[in-house]
């Protein structure tokens, strides 16, 4: 970072306008396919926030993107790049699904904590294996954690497949949870609003907000978030204060993989209700888009889990409304967000930059630099295997 | 499993190690040049599909071929003006990438063909067509060198031949051309290549081209050689299987061989042996299944020893820092 423009401009105008040539460039492509973009456009607006229906899907989908977005945010604050997220979100399925299982719950508000922290250890455990491997045998962290992704995949196959489905049912799923460990949605909780019965969107939405305030505290106001920072900011710096790689590496690692667990409590215990094949539905993968767009700070996670939430939920409504129109289409527009705002950034800074320098008459006098600002996030989220 | 069987084996070995190979080989230029590439994945992709979509429009697999090399470069140049230009993070170029080619592939496939995703059946001239070696017939009956020659080595489709002709080529070009001791250079050291006065972006650009033309015949080869046409991710992860093939080849070609045709042999094997009871314990199919990517990572975390990358790899080249 340097000061050769305020600080709204990098938070805010960049991304911006990174957001806006991603979705042109999409718009081109929807046009090359023979659409009419503006039509798309309406439409996926109209389908994700046009009504209580929308918004009902529009942030239950933010939910889920909020805990992966956090969980790569986490990640490249300690300069790794976990890529792992889906894999770990499926295992953390499995810690819900066994904790909603395990005992006759009597309430929800009871099995909520206890799936909490089966989530987090489930999806913890399978991101520790990468970050050891990492840390002690010096495998490429992005392609162990791609590898884990797969075989979480074949694993949870394997075991709704052979040990978890309900005897005598072909479908691979595990039985519906029981009263007392499904979570209320939001037609229970806040009936005025007009959400429909079968709504998605439940109690998670909370955890995810607390769960991104937590990370606040953790990353800049804690002794360990203070070092998972200095780390990823110079690991020779770090080693030289006394901070071992070794433990930041698997802590910030074992912290990344208990947030994308966290995001079954929503998708397994709030949605189906039941373990079913892949609750992820690619939710680990959009964690990356969210973390660049969010600048890893939570409020921009929760800015840009929201931004996603509404085009996954526009982008179903699209494939309804359009003919001949995928769902891939919003693959489509996270990649080109993961590139303008995470590979092509200088693109768009050094000319906004350059206009920032040319704005400044005379050059001030350079300010006392303060040691460490809040909301300062590693430099262009350069992560480094 | 007698004789023949083993032969079998290998043959499919060879067959399955084919698009590894290929996308070793172009990872290896791409990273010997200091420029990361996670992209392999969905330049693979994107070449598949667009060499079967081109080879089932025109009936002719060779202009397919040229379509997919076309489809690998076009996002090789953006991996290229991301990294090299716009100094950007490389893996998160290559995330992109691979996203990207995950999307587009699924999206124009509807529009153009509205089969889910595929592409239609190719069929005769629209495939590479197995090649059968001479003599091959004649010395089959010959006691253990005829089949070896005849039904491992023979009958595979040229771009098999292409890609075990590549091995020598790209050591050659590595290691004995002006070029590549340029090209191994700006890996190692590009501010002293930059003093010497040779264009340290010029060559990184054309090591992340070639590595577009070689991950483009490697899609092409998935679709229209070792398939039938294309199937929404059907590279499979195979172009980070490539990656750790070409770490545990420790960035050589000849190695990166090696590290293939083991990782086309794992393939293989989980392939032919759907169920195994091993001392009378049932290893399910799944985990057959999920082999290859096991043994990426056993093979990652035990047996590569020290693996020493390529130095300035990763890092943006700034002049006059």
């Amino acid at each position: 970072m340097n000061d050769a423009m305020p600080k709204w401009a990098d938070i805010v105008l960049i991304p911006l306008i990174n957001l806006a040539l991603a979705l042109f460039v999409s718009g081109l492509v929807v046009a090359l396919i023979g659409k009419n973009p503006f039509e798309a456009l309406y439409i996926l607006v109209s389908g994700s926030v046009g009504s209580a229906y929308g918004w009902g899907y529009t942030l239950f989908y933010a939910t889920n993107f909020i805990f992966t977005g956090l969980s790569v945010a986490v990640a490249f604050h300690a300069r790794l790049f976990n890529i792992g997220g889906e894999g770990q979100a499926a295992l953390g399925g499995l810690g819900v699904a066994l904790v909603a299982l395990s005992i006759d719950w009597p309430h929800w508000a009871l099995a909520l904590p206890v799936a909490v922290i089966g989530g987090m250890v489930f999806g913890a455990l399978w991101a520790a294996v990468p970050a050891y491997l990492q840390v002690r045998r010096g495998s490429h962290i992005v392609i162990t954690t791609i590898m884990f992704n797969y075989i979480a995949a074949a694993l949870m196959v394997y075991l709704l497949a052979n040990v978890l489905k309900v005897p005598g049912s072909a479908s691979p799923e595990t039985a519906r949870f029981i009263e007392g460990a499904r979570l209320p949605n939001a037609a229970d909780i806040l009936p005025w609003v007009g959400f429909s019965r079968s709504t998605p969107l439940n109690v998670s939405f909370l955890v995810a907000v607390l769960a991104c305030i937590g990370v606040y505290f953790l990353i800049w106001r804690t002794r360990l978030g203070y070092e998972i920072r200095a780390f990823g900011h110079s690991e020779p710096a770090a080693l030289y204060a006394g901070i071992s790689p070794v433990r930041i590496t698997m802590l910030a690692m074992l912290i990344s993989g208990g947030l994308s667990g966290l995001m079954a409590i929503n998708a397994v215990m709030g949605e189906a209700e039941r373990l079913v094949l892949d609750p992820v539905q690619g939710a680990g993968f959009v964690g990356i888009a969210v973390a660049l767009m969010g600048r890893s700070h939570p409020l921009g996670v929760f800015i840009a889990a929201l931004l996603f939430g509404a085009l996954y939920q526009g982008g179903a409504e699209l494939t309804f409304e359009m003919n001949g129109m995928t769902r891939e289409m919003i693959l489509v527009i996270q990649a080109l967000v993961i590139l303008f705002t995470g590979a092509l950034d200088n693109m768009v800074r050094s000319p906004v930059e350059r206009m920032f320098l040319s704005r400044r008459r005379q050059p001030s006098a350079p300010l006392p630099t303060t040691p460490m600002t809040p909301g300062g996030h590693p430099d262009d989220a350069k992560v480094e295997p | 499993m007698d004789f023949l069987g083993v032969i079998q084996l290998l043959d499919s070995s060879l067959r399955l190690a084919t698009p590894l190979l290929l996308a070793c080989l172009a990872g290896l230029f791409s990273e010997r040049a200091g420029i990361f590439d996670i992209g392999l994945e969905g330049k693979m992709l994107a070449s598949a599909f667009f060499s079967a979509a081109v080879a089932s429009y025109t009936g002719s697999v060779w202009i397919g071929l040229m379509a997919g090399i076309g489809a690998s470069l076009v996002l090789a140049a953006i991996h290229g003006v991301a990294s090299i230009t716009f100094r950007g993070n490389q893996l998160i170029s290559g995330v992109a990438i691979n996203f990207l080619a995950s999307g587009l592939t699924v999206v124009i496939g509807e529009a153009w063909f509205s089969l889910g995703g595929r592409t239609p059946q190719l069929e005769g001239a629209a495939r590479f067509q197995e090649i059968t070696l001479p003599f091959a017939n004649a010395v089959r009956d010959v006691p253990y060198l005829g089949p070896i020659y005849a039904d491992f080595l023979s009958g595979h489709s040229i771009l098999v031949y292409v890609a075990l002709a590549l091995v020598p080529i790209t050591w050659w070009v590595l290691f004995r051309t002006r070029f590549g001791l340029r090209l191994r250079a700006v890996g190692e050291n590009p501010a002293a290549v930059d003093t010497a006065g040779v264009s340290v972006v010029g060559l990184r650009y054309a090591a992340v081209m070639i590595c577009g033309v070689l991950t483009g015949i490697a899609g092409a080869y998935l679709a229209t050689a070792l398939s039938a046409g294309f199937v929404k991710e059907m590279s499979a992860g195979r172009g980070f299987i490539a990656l750790a093939a070409l770490i545990f080849a420790k960035w050589r070609p000849w190695y990166a061989l090696g590290a293939t045709l083991l990782f086309g042999l794992l393939e293989a094997l989980g392939n032919r042996f759907q169920s195994l009871d091993l001392f009378g314990i049932p290893i399910p199919t799944q985990f057959m299944q999920a082999l290859p990517y096991i043994l990426t990572v056993v093979i990652l975390a035990g047996f590569v020893g020290r693996a020493i990358p390529p130095r300035a790899g990763g890092e943006p080249y700034v002049k006059e820092r």
